[in-house]
């Protein structure tokens, strides 16, 4: 079938809408989901289409909506829960990280916490320091949860429907800012994309970009202003940051010899960290310059607007680090 | 009290002891607060400011609210609808705008914050939030504090009714129970949830019937009623400063708009139901209130609405031309240095 451009914002309603349509077990629940249609309007429609029973709207207890996904998920449902930002998913740091990602390993494989939990991240929309922090990469600490963070709607559709599917718990990231963003998806109701692979999104000689999300887009813009100069950046989308699949990065380091990681993430203990360790460990031998990251800034992030986008990575950002490896 | 016994226009003044000079002050912060508000929206449709989160319909509890504390003297924990509130406590229009604008100098963060997260050590308002109702368990803590101590400052905390499903609502009132704590706990039950009705948020009709399961006083009041809020709030205050613990207090209100600037209240709400609450606005209430008394009429409340637009221009102007925070003001203070 012919893939159609379509919305990120889309493209996750279309996933969702499938996978409800395809098993009666899946449902939805979270603050907002319902009557308003979700925060970021992804599940505008549902209530209508399928009711009160299978989408729920909560009271505002972010501990209950991770917690009861937790318990129904071990009941046999297939729950899927939405936090409205991933910051707010603090409040239920407990039922995610002690309950969804360990039950499964604790009782020996008893029960399994088939779940997805669906959360916004990213700042640069004036939301002040507890609405805009990136901060999905503290959730991969933990084995026993995949971390899904898509950065196109090709992506998310894939990757929503095979985290449905899944049986283990997803914490499913989207970036608040790119809801907008088309591209081609295909309309085959079976469209899944494999669970922890990572994907090429630009090929090139002289420097791998390693990032995803926010982070792809401005290395995609970056990318086309240094091939002006001769420069040419492969960059490796790593779209899960659990399962993490360096594969690619090493494949492609050992090609350019040089590295800079992007993220949106706050500079220290970040995703950037983990690479740059796998890279030393694995590629020793092709190293041409130390890897670079380029994060967001080590502080609170601001609300007043100019402030906020210093504080944030920027495709300038990312072509300077460029320029140090290269 | 439910919401369908409110008449229009009667306060309810039973032993409100307020000289006719603090009637007509309350009623200007109402005043004031109400087309500060108006302004913002109005900017914000202009595309002048990122987003507006208003208190409009809720200044007659927030002002008897705060009128009922000892001003400067005990702690205000606020949120985002507060402004009346915060006008009261003696926050001004010139640092809401600056706060808007989120322009340097802003005083509550520097315009690292939101706006509408009303903070100030001189006026002992504590740091507001985001994350709703994570500041009841803070309140407990301050109370705490004055208890251990020995002052005699009491905290009052604010949150909206949807809040109070939140785990720290029923951990800080435990708190504030078993230690016997001086906090007052207002909730401004305004019926939704953005978009989520009360029914949808509790099964049960009030939330101050949660409190026997705290071993805490609790009260329920209309909070449209500028002098029943003073009244109910001063008992609760009362009671906290003199070693009694602490209260729920119920607001009754309504919010008149939209729950933000990214909200649009049709897809959950009726015009009717909207006019219907219009007709209990509590600033109305409270006018038809003064003028019975003879502390109002047409000539005065022109000079309140004249001398209101005036600081409110003057606020919005000063804001206007203060300059951006320069780029190091992002560099802290993370630590003290
Ligand atoms: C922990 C947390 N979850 C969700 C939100 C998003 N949110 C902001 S305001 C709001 C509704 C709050 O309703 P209520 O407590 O009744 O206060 P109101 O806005 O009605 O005054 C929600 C869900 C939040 N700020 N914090
Ligand atoms: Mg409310």
């Amino acid at each position: 079938m012919a893939d159609r451009p379509i919305t990120y914002r889309e493209a996750l309603s279309s996933a969702l809408r499938e996978e409800m349509q395809r098993d009666e077990r899946v449902f939805i629940m979270g603050e907002e989901v319902g009557v308003w249609g979700g925060t970021y309007a992804v599940t505008r429609g549902f209530l209508d289409e399928f009711g009160a029973r299978r989408v729920r709207d909560t009271p505002i207890s972010e501990m209950v909506i991770a917690g009861a996904a937790v318990g129904a998920a071990m009941a046999g449902l297939r729950p899927i829960a939405e936090i409205m930002t991933i910051n707010f998913a603090f409040l239920a740091l407990d039922a995610i990280i002690n309950h969804a990602a360990k039950v499964r390993y604790m009782f020996n494989g008893q029960f399994t916490v088939p779940l997805v939990i669906r959360t916004t991240t990213g700042g640069g929309k004036q939301l002040g320091a507890t609405h805009s922090h990136a901060p999905e990469v503290i959730f991969a600490h933990f084995p026993g949860l995949y971390v899904a963070v898509p950065g196109t709607a090709y992506d998310a559709k894939g990757m929503l429907k095979a985290s449905i599917r899944d049986d283990n718990p997803v914490l499913f990231v989207e970036h608040s800012t790119m809801l907008q963003r088309r591209s081609p998806v295909p309309d085959d109701p079976d469209f899944l994309l494999p669970i922890g692979k990572s994907d090429i999104k630009r090929k090139g000689s002289d420097v791998t970009i390693v990032t995803y999300q926010k982070g792809l887009e401005h290395s995609l813009v970056a990318a086309e202003e240094l091939a002006k100069e001769g420069i040419e950046a492969e960059i490796v989308d790593l779209r899960w940051l659990r399962p993490l699949d360096l594969e690619p990065v090493f494949e492609s380091f050992k090609k350019t010899n040089r590295c800079v990681v992007v993220e949106e993430s706050l500079p220290m203990f970040n995703v950037g960290a983990e690479v740059a360790a796998q890279i030393h460990d694995v590629c020793f031998d092709w190293m041409d310059a130390p890897v670079k990251r380029v994060a967001a800034m080590d502080i609170p992030l601001p609300y007043s607007h100019e402030i906020e986008l210093m504080a944030l990575p920027s495709p300038e950002k990312i072509i300077r680090a460029v320029k140090e490896v290269v | 009290m439910a919401t369908e016994a409110l008449t229009v226009h009667t306060l309810d003044d039973t032993a409100v002891d307020l000289s006719s000079e603090t009637l007509l002050e309350m009623h200007w912060q109402m005043v004031r607060a109400r087309r500060a508000d108006e302004r913002l929206w109005a900017l914000h449709r202009q595309g002048k400011i990122a987003f507006h989160i208003s208190g409009i319909g809720q200044e007659g509890i927030q002002v008897g609210a705060a009128y009922a504390m000892r001003r400067g003297h005990d702690y205000a924990s606020l949120y985002y609808r507060d402004v009346a509130f915060a006008f009261a406590l003696g926050y001004t229009p010139r640092e809401f705008y600056l706060a808007a604008f989120g322009k340097e100098g802003e005083p509550t963060s520097g315009a690292r914050q939101m706006p509408s997260h009303f903070s100030s050590r001189a006026l002992g308002m504590l740091s507001s939030s985001s994350p709703v109702a994570t500041q009841v368990p803070q309140a407990a803590g301050a109370a705490l504090a004055c208890k251990l101590r020995g002052e005699d400052r009491v905290t009052v905390v604010t949150l909206g009714e949807g809040a109070t499903s939140e785990g720290d609502f029923y951990e800080g009132l435990n708190w504030a129970g078993v230690h016997r704590l001086p906090l007052v706990c207002l909730v401004q039950n305004n019926v939704y949830a953005i978009s989520v009705p009360q029914h949808l948020q509790m099964a049960v009709p009030h939330v101050a019937d949660r409190a026997p399961m705290f071993g805490i006083a609790g009260a329920v009041v209309d909070g449209n009623d500028v002098l029943a809020s003073y009244r109910v709030m001063k008992e609760a205050i009362q009671r906290a400063r003199d070693g009694g613990g602490a209260t729920l207090v119920e607001a009754k209100t309504y919010r008149l708009v939209p729950h933000s600037s990214d909200d649009d209240d049709r897809s959950y709400r009726s015009r009717d139901e909207v006019e219907a609450w219009k007709q209990r606005d509590p600033i109305a209430r409270f006018g038809a209130y003064l003028r019975e008394r003879g502390l109002l009429d047409d000539e005065a409340l022109d000079e309140i609405e004249r001398r209101v637009r005036q600081e409110v221009d003057e606020a919005q102007a000063f804001a206007q031309a203060v300059p951006y925070p320069p780029p190091e003001a992002a560099l802290g203070p993370v630590f003290k240095g």
